[in-house]
């Protein structure tokens, strides 16, 4: 079964998903769909507990989804290159605008160098390109000790340089 | 300059051990060209035609006397004994080592100085005015916002794979010396009527093959919400610029396609969520900021000097020298010097290891250890006491520091060309130095007076020649070098974009079309005060084409 850093950890992943819009959706297991299936699914599922998520592609608006983000275990953004930004800003508004508490997953070209701006994003899973080495990777989320911007996982840097300044 | 705190000093420390590794991964070939690129490049890491070329940051153009001095010795140490001033107030390398970089970046982080985001497709180094904080015609010091920008851009997490490049230039003179309104973002701060600081912001300005001047989007972006409506900005760009056309993807391309008006309320629909959310800047922020900047001990000293007069009136080299390098400051009898770095003969912006440390000893005896870089590739003084300018002068000419044409025909701004850049169409450095050498004669350069020569060796535009009042542009023909030649743009408030005279010219014809261009001008100038752009702009480019073309057919 293929790896997935989730929460800064190796596991193993057991979702499947689903390369083209053609494709059957196996009888059983976790599933994630394009968004447009999505769309045409929403009103069907859950049936038997299946769990079913949605890939986004960077191109898509994640504000559509904001209805569904309730029921959906795992969101992920897909990355056609790494050079991508735009799934930088579809995660921060998932999380930031729609409050998003789910699985926020990165998939295809996902490098190790990438790593830790995409989880300052608000992405806690990562499904790496198969010729990453996701132990090695885990080094990535501590390439910075601190960081200026606020984002999903901290304040900004000048909030917290005053309260440091207050206690000390 | 601004101090690093703690933790600042620690971000590029860490910055340096990350691109260590990156360097490593990729000599053991476990990282791949493609990988490394982007992260080379964030690192101003280019791989040029004849070796690596490392672009340093000069974050707003300031640099202390330690740490020119550490550039210095990174051109001995590291390079061939100099190093290349660019427009866009960074330091360029032209021979590093690859597997040197980390231990160049390691030097570099050891004086508070880095190579983060000076190229790749995101947030680059914010420039501003080389005269900030000491300009008598600013109306806010644009050096604390500088910082706080520099601050915000550095790793940002949602903006470091941009459709392209990114510029953001800063001024808080009326007088835009920063040349902001050809930038991606153009902020001009201002005081509003109850004094007030805020932010006029412009966007999608830039020059390259789509030449623009950026269009107004906010007249007045109360202080706090800078870092708020930029990243508004940003967010709308990164989602919608074009990602599939390299050559439509800068932000002006996405501004002309919604409209301006229509991209301002794209930007003030997010900004809407955006605004007085955590990003939203404190006022103990920008206090800490400023504390951090030393403030310099100016003394009380009369506005008027005698032996700077005396010298003035005696000495004809003095004085053309002060009419054309020595620049008005804020505090009275204090003086902004240029020191030149377009000697006669040497390559626009490159300064030695030797020039260097000369500069560093200069500004650490006349002013207080520290120094600017200016957009037209010159290093300027900033607090020089009006008393001691005459030694300055001489000192300054020991070195070859004081050729008097900051502003003049010779004063060029070149792009490195086809001699160190690999997307040349043609050199650029050559042409320059072979229209200084026609206008050698310094009393016919003074009489031709204010004029920006600017030269870039292809539509990439890095020598800003568009905008220069003659511009010149290498292109490619049939595999040959060949050169366009414009007129009439001009930077500042007024920004206008040169418009093309007609058919390119052979290498060895520009310094005679230069010729027949300046000839035209001194024939139709109605005074001295007129100056070459302005006859431009009142004649047309029809009698200047016709001076040209005449021979030629
Ligand atoms: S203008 Fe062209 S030739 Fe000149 S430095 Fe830029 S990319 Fe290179």
């Amino acid at each position: 079964m293929p790896v997935l850093i989730k929460n800064r950890a190796l596991q193993e992943d057991d979702w499947h998903v689903l390369a083209a819009d053609v494709e059957e959706i196996p009888a059983r297991g976790s599933v994630l769909v394009p968004l447009a299936r999505w769309q045409i699914l929403r009103e069907a599922v859950p049936e038997g507990g299946r769990r079913i998520g949605v890939v986004l592609d960077t191109g898509d608006d994640p504000h559509v989804l904001a209805p569904d983000l309730h029921q959906l275990p795992v969101v992920a953004v897909h990355f056609p290159s790494f050079t991508d930004g735009r799934g930088y800003s579809i995660a921060r508004l998932l999380r930031e605008r729609h409050g998003y508490a789910g699985e926020l997953r990165a998939v295809g070209d996902v490098l190790r160098d990438q790593l830790f701006l995409l989880a300052r994003c608000g992405f806690d899973a990562f499904a790496l390109r198969a010729d990453q080495d996701p132990a090695a990777a885990l080094a990535a989320f501590t390439d910075f000790s601190e960081a200026y911007q606020a984002a999903v996982d901290r304040g900004a840097l000048f909030e917290r340089r005053f309260r440091t300044e207050v206690v000390q | 300059m601004y101090l690093y705190d703690e933790i600042d000093q620690r971000l590029v420390d860490e910055r340096v051990r990350q691109f260590r590794d990156q360097t490593q991964r990729f000599l053991s070939g476990s990282l791949s060209e493609d990988d490394f690129r982007p992260l080379r490049l964030q690192n101003g890491l280019y791989i040029q035609r004849h070796a690596p070329m490392l672009r340093v940051a000069i974050p707003y153009g300031m640099l202390a006397t330690r740490q020119l001095r550490m550039l210095a010795h990174i051109a001995r140490r590291f390079d061939r004994g100099s190093a290349h001033f660019s427009t866009r107030q960074n330091v360029q390398f032209n021979w590093p080592k690859l597997e040197d970089v980390p231990d160049i970046l390691a030097h570099l982080a050891s004086v508070q100085m880095h190579a983060i985001q000076t190229s790749g497709n995101c947030v680059r180094n914010v420039t501003t005015d080389h005269f900030a904080g000491v300009a008598p015609d600013e109306v806010v010091n644009p050096l604390v916002w500088a910082e706080l920008l520099r601050q915000w851009s550095t790793f940002h997490p949602e903006f470091a794979y941009l459709p392209r490049k990114f510029k953001i230039a800063i001024v808080g003179a009326d007088n835009d010396r920063a040349a902001t309104l050809v930038h991606d973002i153009g902020i001009q701060a201002v005081r509003d009527a109850s004094g007030d600081v805020g932010f006029r912001i412009a966007v999608g300005g830039g020059l390259g093959r789509t030449p623009i001047v950026g269009h107004v989007i906010r007249e007045f972006l109360p202080w706090p919400h800078l870092l708020t409506y930029l990243d508004a900005i940003l967010r709308v760009y990164n989602r919608f610029g074009r990602r599939d056309n390299k050559y439509k993807a800068r932000i002006k391309i996405l501004v002309k396609d919604r409209t301006p008006q229509g991209f301002r309320d794209e930007v003030e629909a997010e900004w809407a969520h955006l605004r007085d959310g955590p990003g939203t800047v404190p006022a103990a922020e920008i206090a800490r900021i400023e504390s951090r900047f030393p403030q310099p001990a100016y003394q009380v000293l009369p506005a008027i000097d005698a032996a700077h007069e005396r010298t003035l009136t005696a000495d004809r080299a003095y004085a053309r020298w002060v009419s054309r390098n020595v620049h008005a400051h804020r505090v009275p009898g204090y003086v902004a010097v240029t020191l030149s770095l377009k000697q006669h003969g040497v390559a626009p912006g490159d300064a030695s290891a030797d020039q260097m440390d000369a500069v560093a000893s200069l500004a650490d005896e006349f002013g207080f250890g520290e120094l600017r870089v200016s957009h037209e590739q010159n290093l300027v003084l900033p607090d020089v006491e009006l008393r001691t300018l005459p030694t300055l002068w001489e000192r300054a000419r020991a070195h070859g520091l004081a050729t008097p044409n900051a502003g003049l025909l010779t004063n060029i701004i070149s792009c490195p060309g086809g001699d160190f850049c690999a997307l040349a169409n043609a050199v650029s450095i050559p042409v320059a130095t072979a229209i200084q050498a026609r206008f050698d004669d310094l009393d016919y350069l003074h009489d031709i007076g204010e004029l920006d020569l600017n030269i870039s060796g292809c539509m990439n535009s890095c020598g800003h020649h568009h905008v220069g009042h003659i511009g010149i542009l290498g292109v490619d023909k049939g595999g040959d070098e060949w050169y366009q030649v414009s007129i009439g743009g001009r930077q500042g408030a007024d920004a206008a974009l040169g418009k093309v005279i007609g058919p390119s010219f052979a290498r060895v014809q520009v310094p005679d079309v230069i010729e027949q261009l300046i000839q035209t001008y001194l024939a139709r100038r109605d005074s001295e005060a007129e100056r070459f752009v302005d006859v431009v702009h009142r004649i047309g480019v029809e009698p200047f084409k016709e001076a040209v073309y005449a021979g030629t057919h």
